[in-house]
């Protein structure tokens, strides 16, 4: 249930639950943070992260957390706020919890870009970046425009058309890394899985201004994003301007999609399961675009967390594939049960 | 002049020309039914009404200004639309889906007025489903969920309402039951247009009547007054009789039994 509050003309409605569970999942995340932080070689403790952080730490503590460490943290909960946030535009779009970027080939085809880039051309980290931007953007156009029909986009052909690009390019990134030298194959595959390893502001600081821009606006567009579910026929009479919304709400959630595969790598599997987690959680219809990321957040720092703690040094992309495998096939049993979605 | 008058429309999709050179006026306070066979255009024109589809040539006035030079909110007050197909979100309860209506009226610090919470209440006790309010919409049956549609577009609180189809899917008595609530919107002042399927219930209810058939109007006006024999079979085709209904004595639609004659004619 909602509750509102009102101060003259002005009424402003939020949702306890909604709030609650936003509250909890920033709390999660940001103590997994604080614990990978405190995690490596040199063991730190969590009081005395925080310590260091809050300007209270010795010299050689203070330098290790927020030069060392910080950044990895950092982008690990940047990254999965981004995630998050475009899996649940991209899943109201599509009307279809399988509509998430890194299904219908974006986030693959981030990965072609940034695999061309170490294989093909050589590039460094700034050429590896825009050429997995270019990758998500190049597929998400080509994507788009093979599902337009008759002056819209549909779900189920955005769904289809994508899965079958992802396809496509996964075969590509697997035939660009037969044909590479030894060494440059290992960095590629490192690349292909997803990592927050040697992580520094040099990438938490891009991914954060990025954040600054798209987050907002996704966020402003979230009540019409939640309008379009109602069809556009319906939303467009109730003044929702459709197809403009739609296009600045792409754009957006292709520009998280790729800023986050530049930072880490293509995560598998947050932006499909943190927007379905976080309405379960907050019992919502409809999008609720910060609490999917904030979910986002939360599950890639706590998959961090447990990479760092496993016994065998694993990416935190193997520990998100895991997580998400295990939630697909809990979604699939029940829709099965269910026979509907 | 009427509020709501299309001009010269040339209607399209694509490559596909629906209607071309297409005059309506739709008389304020009128309930004006459309009908014609399938896919003459009836969803066209009322989309292109709403300001959905914007005409290759022509346009649509509101309130004596272009529809589409207007503010999509500003339009939404005046105009609502219920479309053919509408989509119901998964889970969405009645309450919700019926609140969404309130969306031109609101704005960032303007969420959820008293206006908005007044709205909602009093469209959801006109079509009857004050009670299903925390009910799931997909869970209902046609005719409630029927109803509910018609309450989102109520709550918009507009004056001129475009309904496509509103009974299709619904059983006799639930046919009925919408009409009724129709009829009894437009008592209340509202502007009505609606398309309709059953020629009977066209009769019936309507106060001005529209006959398009291939994109254009065949002919339009009280029911009574233009629906002969002759004006069904030029729309739809079918050779009948118009007999005076027993219950309301507006025009009644008997089809033809041509059994007999294709009977005869095979032996
Ligand atoms: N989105 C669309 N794209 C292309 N053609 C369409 C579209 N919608 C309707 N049409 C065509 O336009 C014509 C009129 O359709 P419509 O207005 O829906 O008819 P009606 O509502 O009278 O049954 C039909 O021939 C239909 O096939
Ligand atoms: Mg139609």
């Amino acid at each position: 249930m909602s509750r509102v509050v009102r101060a003259g003309a002005l009424s402003v409605r939020w949702e306890p639950r909604a709030a609650a569970v936003g509250v909890g999942l920033l709390a999660v995340g940001l103590a997994a943070a604080v614990f990978v932080v405190g995690t490596g070689d040199f063991p730190i403790s969590a009081p005395e992260v925080v310590r260091a952080l809050v300007g209270q730490g010795d010299q050689a503590t203070t330098f290790i957390v927020t030069e060392l460490r910080l950044p990895r943290a950092a982008v690990g909960l940047l990254a999965g706020l981004a995630l998050g946030i475009s899996g649940a535009i991209f899943q109201s779009m599509s009307r279809n919890p399988l509509g998430s970027p890194d299904l219908i080939g974006f986030t693959t085809g981030a990965s072609t870009g940034a695999l061309l880039q170490i294989l093909v051309f050589g590039g460094g980290t700034l050429a590896i970046a825009a050429g997995s931007v270019a990758g998500a953007v190049g597929t998400a156009a080509a994507v788009y425009a093979l599902s337009y029909r008759g002056g819209g986009v549909s779900g189920h052909r955005l769904v289809l058309i994508g899965v079958g690009a992802a396809a496509m390019l996964e075969a590509a990134n697997s035939y660009l890394i037969t044909r590479a030298e030894l060494r440059e194959a290992y960095e590629a595959a490192f690349w292909l899985t997803g990592s927050l390893n040697n992580r520094g502001w040099e990438h938490a600081a891009p991914l954060g201004w990025a954040l600054a821009v798209l987050v907002p606006l996704a966020l402003a567009y979230g009540r019409r994003l939640t309008m379009g579910e109602l069809g556009d026929d319906a939303a467009q009479a109730l003044g929702v301007p459709v197809q403009r919304s739609r296009a600045v709400l792409v754009a957006v959630g292709v520009g998280l999609t790729a800023v986050s595969a530049t930072a880490v790598g293509p995560v598998p599997f947050v932006a499909l399961v943190a927007p379905q987690l976080a309405r379960r959680l907050t019992r919502r219809t409809g999008p609720h675009l910060m609490s999917a990321g904030l979910m986002g957040a939360a599950l890639l720092s706590v998959g961090d967390l447990i990479s760092l703690k496993l016994p065998v040094a694993v990416p935190v992309g193997v520990v998100t594939g895991a997580l998400g495998g295990l939630y697909l096939v809990w979604l699939l049993a029940a829709t099965g049960r269910k026979g509907t979605t | 002049m009427n509020r709501l008058v299309a001009r010269d429309l040339t209607l399209a999709y694509e490559q596909r020309v629906v209607a071309e050179g297409l005059g309506v006026e739709v008389p304020d306070g009128s309930f004006t039914v459309i009908v014609g066979p399938n896919g003459c255009g009836k969803s066209t024109l009322l989309r292109a009404l709403a300001r959905l589809l914007k005409p290759r040539e022509g346009a649509v006035f509101l309130d004596g200004e272009p529809i589409l030079g207007q503010p999509a909110k500003q339009v939404a007050r005046r105009v609502g639309l219920l479309p053919q197909q509408p989509v119901t979100p998964d889970g969405i309860t009645v309450a919700d889906l019926v609140a969404r209506g309130r969306y031109p009226y609101q704005r960032l610090l303007r969420q959820w007025s008293r206006e908005d919470e007044r709205a909602v209440a009093a469209a959801m006790e006109a079509v009857g489903v004050t009670e299903l309010a925390d009910r799931v919409v997909d869970e209902l049956s046609g005719g409630q969920r029927q109803r509910v549609w018609l309450a989102l577009v109520l709550a918009q609180e507009t004056p001129i309402m475009l309904l496509d189809e509103p009974t299709t899917f619904l059983d006799i008595a639930h046919q009925i039951e919408v009409l009724d609530l129709c009829s009894r919107l437009h008592e209340e002042g509202r502007t009505l247009v609606a398309v309709l399927h059953d020629l009977n219930h066209a009769c019936r209810y309507a106060t001005h009547l529209i006959a398009m058939r291939g994109g254009e109007i065949v002919a339009q006006g009280r029911p009574s007054d233009i629906v002969t024999a002759e004006l069904v079979e030029r729309v739809f085709g079918l050779p009948c009789r118009i007999i005076d209904c027993p219950e309301t004595g507006t025009p009644l639609v008997v089809p033809a039994d041509r059994r007999k004659a294709l009977t005869a004619g095979m032996l």
